[in-house]
């Protein structure tokens, strides 16, 4: 096992992954660099949601590694928990929220967990006195434009806000990666839009990203780099302009559609 | 049945929600009289159910862990005390404390195997522990809990405190609070300052962002585990929570009546307080206080009919009418009042899924203008 270089957030190295005698993954290997939004694209089910799975402790591969800063996530007994508290956030491809809360609740719940740790004990400490958390939870809704909604139950959302309110579940994590499974399936234009440039902002941050999308428009607005996945394979990675041209993506994944 | 747990709420408000409560305990002597209630016995039980029922909301109305045998840890409890008033002091301080600390114990070790399943399993687990505990109870420790006799003061029990102190146990020993005889309304009063006390704590882990964890883990406990919490202390912590409210109440309970029996871990009182969380409202501060208050309520009311009371009470109807109307009645009262209990709970379910409590918010929603007090049921 090499030295990871100081610039890689994620190295999946070798991971291999079968279901019974389905193939999901084979021999992947990938290297997220810090700072970076890296997309996966792909026609259905090509593998994409079962890698991002190995990655927060979901499956466990068969074989390979995969390193996070240094960790490796498939030694050892590592929980979900663990993992995110290491700093991986997730967005669910089917959007994973807590119904029962407000939205603002839902997003102050992740905050905690960065900010406190996996347990915390306080049955005497009123919530109300989690002001700064309450207000960088307002902010972010704010940002996302579901700030009216703040203290609606989220269980009564529509999917696509349900992504959104997910999102800035993430965020508030402050992750050093983030992986976002079809961030934007099931919004309106208009949300998708607003998705994006809140997107870039963290971009603009510097965080790490790793991003499943169909959605071209998405896809190339946000990404700097793109692996292709088929039938479990990464037939080709590159620049976005490279990948626009790969004969073997179009054939694969685009048919003879133009993009 | 939606828990709502609030962040606008002011430390004013909750304190209001606190006297109004206290207040009507309090006087529960004055007001009961008017409903038939205003005697001590069934007050106590109204104050020792409503502890019982809002320690098990903690857990069940909270997290959605539906426990089938918090009844062992009411008589945990009792069992806890009794042995204070026989081995250290008729003074129900230590008797207390001894309790919590016993079903405290037992409720890490039975929650500690109990939660490494969810959903059903998890109810049948506690269910088989509950189960274990009566069993034994009635068998191997004999010798702890007397068998089916029940566990008893006696006269010359060594009361190891009240001997150095040289405090004579004159008559049949009861409890007592530094010398103030717990019986009768002394006996209500001091459950009525443990159930306020109980209802601030669990007021309090409502408000708290502890609470709010504990509904995130019954909303969507995977999500729980992907936002980086590990779900299995806050159960066991809030599991230990509610069978310490549970040992108290079983403490209570011999309290005002100084004896212990193994009867109070059957199943049967595990799923009473399961009947009065969700009769009341389940996940909401006052419903099980409301659903065990009522529960005692009508046992008392229509366990005490028999069918001379029936006769009497169709008096009015010719002779043949009266005798059919007797006879459609009388499985309901008396030892048959299990049934009016079934058809009440019935109701309640099928029309009003969030129990008594949700049935106060529509009322309160018709008339929206008048500002009510249902306002403390948040």
């Amino acid at each position: 096992m090499s030295a990871q270089p100081d610039n890689i957030v994620l190295e999946i190295a070798g991971v291999n992954k079968a279901f019974g005698g389905l193939q999901a993954l084979s021999d992947i290997n990938l290297r997220i660099e810090q700072g970076k939004t890296h997309a996966i694209i792909g026609p259905n089910g090509a593998g994409k949601s079962t890698l991002l799975n190995t990655c927060i402790g979901l499956l466990k591969p068969d074989s390979g590694t995969i390193r996070f800063l240094g960790t490796d996530l498939t030694q050892g007994d590592l929980k979900p928990h663990d993992i995110n508290q290491l700093g991986i956030s997730r967005v669910f491809q089917t959007p994973a929220i807590f119904p029962d809360l407000s939205l603002v609740q839902n997003v102050m719940l992740p905050a905690f967990a960065h900010k406190e740790g996996t347990f915390r004990f306080n049955p005497f400490e009123p919530l109300r006195d989690e002001k700064d958390v309450e207000d960088e939870a307002m902010a972010l809704l704010e940002d996302l434009g579901m700030a009216e909604q703040a203290h609606h139950h989220a269980g009564n959302l529509s999917r696509g806000d349900k992504r959104r309110l997910e999102l800035a579940m993430c965020l508030i994590q402050h992750p050093k990666l983030l992986l976002l499974d079809e961030p934007t399936a099931g919004m309106a234009r208009h949300d998708t839009n607003r998705t994006i440039d809140l997107l870039k902002k963290i971009k603009a941050r510097g965080m790490t990203k790793v991003i499943i999308e169909h959605d071209m428009h998405v896809v190339f607005s946000l990404a700097d780099r793109i692996s292709v996945l088929a039938q479990g394979k990464i037939i080709a990675e590159g620049h976005p302009d490279e990948i626009k041209g790969h004969p073997k993506v179009r054939e694969a994944y685009l048919g003879s559609a133009e993009i | 049945m939606q828990t709502r747990i609030i962040i606008a709420s002011t430390s004013l408000r909750d304190y209001l929600v606190l006297a109004i409560f206290s207040a009507v305990v309090l006087s529960a002597p004055l007001w009961a009289q008017a409903i038939g209630a205003g005697y001590p016995d069934l007050l106590q039980k109204f104050a020792i159910f409503g502890l019982f029922a809002i320690g098990y909301n903690l857990l069940f109305g909270l997290t959605g862990y539906l426990s089938f045998g918090h009844a062992a840890f009411l008589g945990v409890g009792s069992y806890a005390t009794v042995w204070s008033f026989k081995l250290l002091s008729m003074n129900v301080i230590p008797a207390v404390l001894l309790s919590v600390a016993i079903s405290a114990i037992f409720a890490v070790v039975i929650g500690f195997l109990s939660l490494r399943r969810t959903g059903i399993y998890f109810s049948i687990l506690t269910l088989a522990f509950a189960q274990m505990s009566y069993n034994m109870a009635y068998s191997v420790l004999t010798p702890i809990t007397n068998g089916e006799t029940g566990l008893r003061v006696l006269r010359d029990d060594p009361r190891l405190i009240d001997t150095l102190l040289g405090i004579q146990v004159q008559g049949s020993p009861l409890a007592d609070l530094f010398g103030l005889t717990l019986k009768g309304y002394a006996g209500f009063y001091f459950c009525a300052v443990m159930l306020i006390l109980g209802f601030w704590v669990a007021l309090r882990i409502f408000r708290s962002p502890y609470g709010m964890k504990l509904v995130a883990i019954k909303s969507n406990q995977t999500r729980m585990e992907y936002t980086g919490f590990n779900p299995r202390p806050y159960l066991l912590s809030v599991f230990v929570i509610s069978g310490i409210y549970a040992g108290l109440a079983g403490s209570l309970m011999a309290i005002v009546d100084p004896l212990a029996g193994a009867e109070r871990m059957q199943w049967t009182a595990s799923g009473e307080v399961v009947l009065m969380t969700i009769l009341g409202g389940v996940g909401t501060l006052l419903g099980p206080v409301i659903g065990a208050a009522t529960i005692k309520y009508f046992e008392n009311i229509f366990s005490a009919v028999n069918e001379q009371t029936l006769h009497q009470v169709f008096d009015f109807l010719p002779d043949w009418l009266n005798e059919l109307m007797v006879t459609l009645t009388s499985p309901f009262v008396g030892d048959g009042w299990h049934l009016t209990l079934g058809v009440l709970f019935m109701v309640i379910i099928i029309f009003l899924p969030g129990g008594i409590i949700e049935g106060f918010r529509r009322i309160q929603a018709l008339f929206q203008r008048k500002p009510g007090k249902a306002e403390e049921e948040a």
